[in-house]
């Protein structure tokens, strides 16, 4: 067994307290810690990533209470995958508030600790009670963060997001009882096994639950009907915060291509697909809403939330096609959804610095300080987020496009993806124009903020290298991500690796 | 028994998502606690309704009752409570920034919808 594996959860686990104990009152000494320790998730992650990359899938049973009865985490390529792009979204995220607005409310640190236990736990977990729990981590934490600074707009945002989250918790756990109710299992790899064998009168309540589980992923990923939480938590939310959270949606994202693959996937007999025609549909739906509230956006954060809701359609639209060639591009445009996201949002907040009175509204004002500097952030991060080419959203693009062709209605899935990304298009083109070029026509100059910016460009910088990297390295990006995609779908290999080889033949039971 | 349950849960559960749907705050924290409680009323009868069973092995036991949905009800209690404390000061907060209590308070350079 590789203890190595539980740190990503534990070390954060115990930073935490120790932020909130000893480095309560002193913010470097807390700024010290929490870089230290995302820097070591990200060396974790990255040591894991070499462990899982030639196929191999990892287990750790908690206590040594074995599955199907103990606590199980498991890691393949595709769990790596994501604790990597978490650990360096984190950083870049971190860097940016160390420059100044960690210190805005109290306890930033900490919570951010907490945050990443739960996202790294509801990755690495392999039973979806645990998954629960790591959700209601994740999401405390997340109360918290979004209402760090306070302010009355920021709170009131802050009830919604705690009450829509409260319904979509009360619903995980309906989903999960019915789940358990007919099945009897709580662990993903067993309930995989069990599934197919499900008496037909039982079928009603495991497919109920199945789909109501599918619908609290679809509130997690922001998807159309679920998705109006989205843009007013995320706009109001502060900036280092909202970056964060996109890698929150992708939790959700993460949760549909694990659970219906591996339990409602082609083994599943009656209950095969189950997700597919429901998905598919409210992603294309969410794909036109978000990219026609990136052309009805006031405020750049607000565009960049509904930038964050196209994204996410077009995600799941790749998911939802349920092929390994499909999944592949998914998983490309994940990272690079995530990265391009993120930015948007921090390049928003320091835009609304340097205007005092005029903030990131789309409104024509006069030169501000770094005008050329934050303008040549904003075009770098608004091709890649538009899916323009050279950079990786392009690829990204292209690569589900490819993965579309042979799927059920190639011509709507097509038009549909062109259409919203003209629209997308205009809508930073236009918000682009008026921040950067009609304000260097105004007369007058907003004095430059006394603020240091150094860490927040660095922040900024970082994520743009990493949407560059992805670009530059999309050959061997893909392969490995195609190799990926082939793992989740080979089921029996993560039934084997979680419950051993006798499983499969029924050795179990 | 399997009535008087189904029938709790039911009514709970319609109470909750009524009182949620309301445009205060207050409502909607009963409602949500309304809601907690259904569910955990519902987790309980996922493991099937027994009486006077134990949980644990014991050798004068004549059958059992699933004991996990008991652990998951206890989590889902514990993690319940905490929320709803935590939505109760973020509302009491909410109601002092904005000095009202409605779920979408306008900002101070906005009117009411």
């Amino acid at each position: 067994m590789n203890h190595w594996l539980i740190a990503p959860i534990v070390l954060p686990a115990i930073m935490a307290p120790i932020l909130l104990m000893a480095a309560r009152h002193d913010i470097v000494l807390a700024r010290i810690f929490s870089i230290a320790s995302v820097l070591a998730l990200l060396g974790i992650a990255l040591a894991l990533t070499t462990l899982v990359s030639n196929g191999l899938i990892v287990t750790y049973a908690l206590g040594n209470w074995l599955p199907p009865f103990g606590i199980v985490l498991v890691a393949d390529r595709l769990s790596v995958l994501m604790l990597l792009l978490t650990a360096g979204l984190a950083l870049a995220v971190l860097l940016f508030a160390v420059d100044g607005s960690d210190h805005q409310g109290r306890h930033f640190h900490a919570l951010f600790q907490f945050q990443l236990m739960g996202i790294n736990g509801a990755f690495l977990t392999g039973d979806f009670f645990n998954l629960f729990v790591f959700f209601e981590v994740l999401l405390i934490a997340s109360y918290g963060l979004m209402v760090h600074g306070g302010g009355a707009t920021r709170t009131r945002a802050g009830v919604q997001y705690v009450a829509i989250n409260l319904v979509g918790s009360t619903l995980f756990l309906i989903a999960v009882g019915m789940i358990y109710s007919v099945a009897g299992t709580l662990n993903m790899a067993d309930l995989a096994i069990r599934v197919p064998h499900i008496a037909a009168g039982d079928q009603a309540l495991l497919q109920t639950g199945a789909l109501l589980l599918l619908l609290v992923f679809c509130i997690k990923a922001a998807l159309v009907p679920v998705h109006f939480w989205l843009p007013g938590t995320y706009a109001n939310a502060p900036a280092a915060v909202a970056a964060l959270f996109a890698i929150m949606t992708k939790v959700g994202a993460y949760c549909v291509i694990r659970l219906y693959i591996l339990a409602f996937g082609a083994d599943a007999g009656v209950a095969s697909w189950l997700a597919a025609p429901w998905l598919l549909p409210a992603a294309l739906v969410t794909l036109t809403l978000g990219m026609l509230g990136v052309l009805a956006a006031r405020r750049l954060s607000q565009l960049a939330s509904f930038a964050v809701i196209g994204s996410m359609g077009m995600l799941l639209i790749a998911i939802a096609l349920f092929t390994p060639a499909a999944l592949s591009a998914a998983l490309y445009y994940l990272l690079h959804s995530t990265l391009a996201g993120a930015v948007l949002f921090l390049i928003a907040d320091l835009i609304s610095r340097q205007r005092p009175g005029h903030d990131d509204r789309l409104t024509v004002a006069p030169r501000f300080a770094q005008l050329s500097l934050l303008a040549g952030a904003f075009f770098v991060a608004a091709i890649a987020a538009t899916g323009m080419p050279p950079l990786s959203g392009f690829i990204g693009k292209l690569l589900i496009l490819n993965a579309a062709r042979s799927s059920v209605a190639p011509v709507l899935i097509w038009s549909l993806i062109l259409g919203t990304s003209l629209l997308a298009i205009i809508g930073f083109g236009r918000a682009g124009s008026t921040l950067f070029w009609k304000s260097t026509g105004e007369a007058g100059e907003f004095p430059a903020a006394d603020q240091r910016q150094t860490l927040s460009l660095v922040a900024i910088g970082l994520l743009l290298a990493g949407i560059i990297g992805l670009t530059l390295f999309a050959g061997p990006l893909t392969a490995y991500l195609d190799a990926t995609a082939e793992q989740i779908f080979a089921t029996h290999h993560y039934i084997a690796a979680v419950l051993g080889n006798t499983a499969l033949q029924g050795g179990i039971r | 028994m399997e009535f008087l349950l189904s029938s709790a849960i039911g009514l709970l559960t319609a109470g909750g998502v009524y009182l949620i749907l309301r445009a205060r705050t207050y409502p909607v924290v009963l409602g949500l606690s309304l809601l907690s409680y259904a569910t955990n009323l519902f987790l309980f009868a996922t493991g099937r309704l027994v009486l006077d069973q134990p949980p644990v092995i014991s050798t004068l036991a004549t059958g059992y009752t699933d004991p996990l949905p008991q652990a998951l009800v206890l989590t889902a209690i514990v993690i319940s409570f905490g929320m709803t404390a935590v939505i109760v000061v973020m509302a009491l907060r909410s109601y002092l920034e904005n000095g009202s209590d409605h779920v979408d308070a306008p900002a101070p350079d906005e009117a009411l919808p």
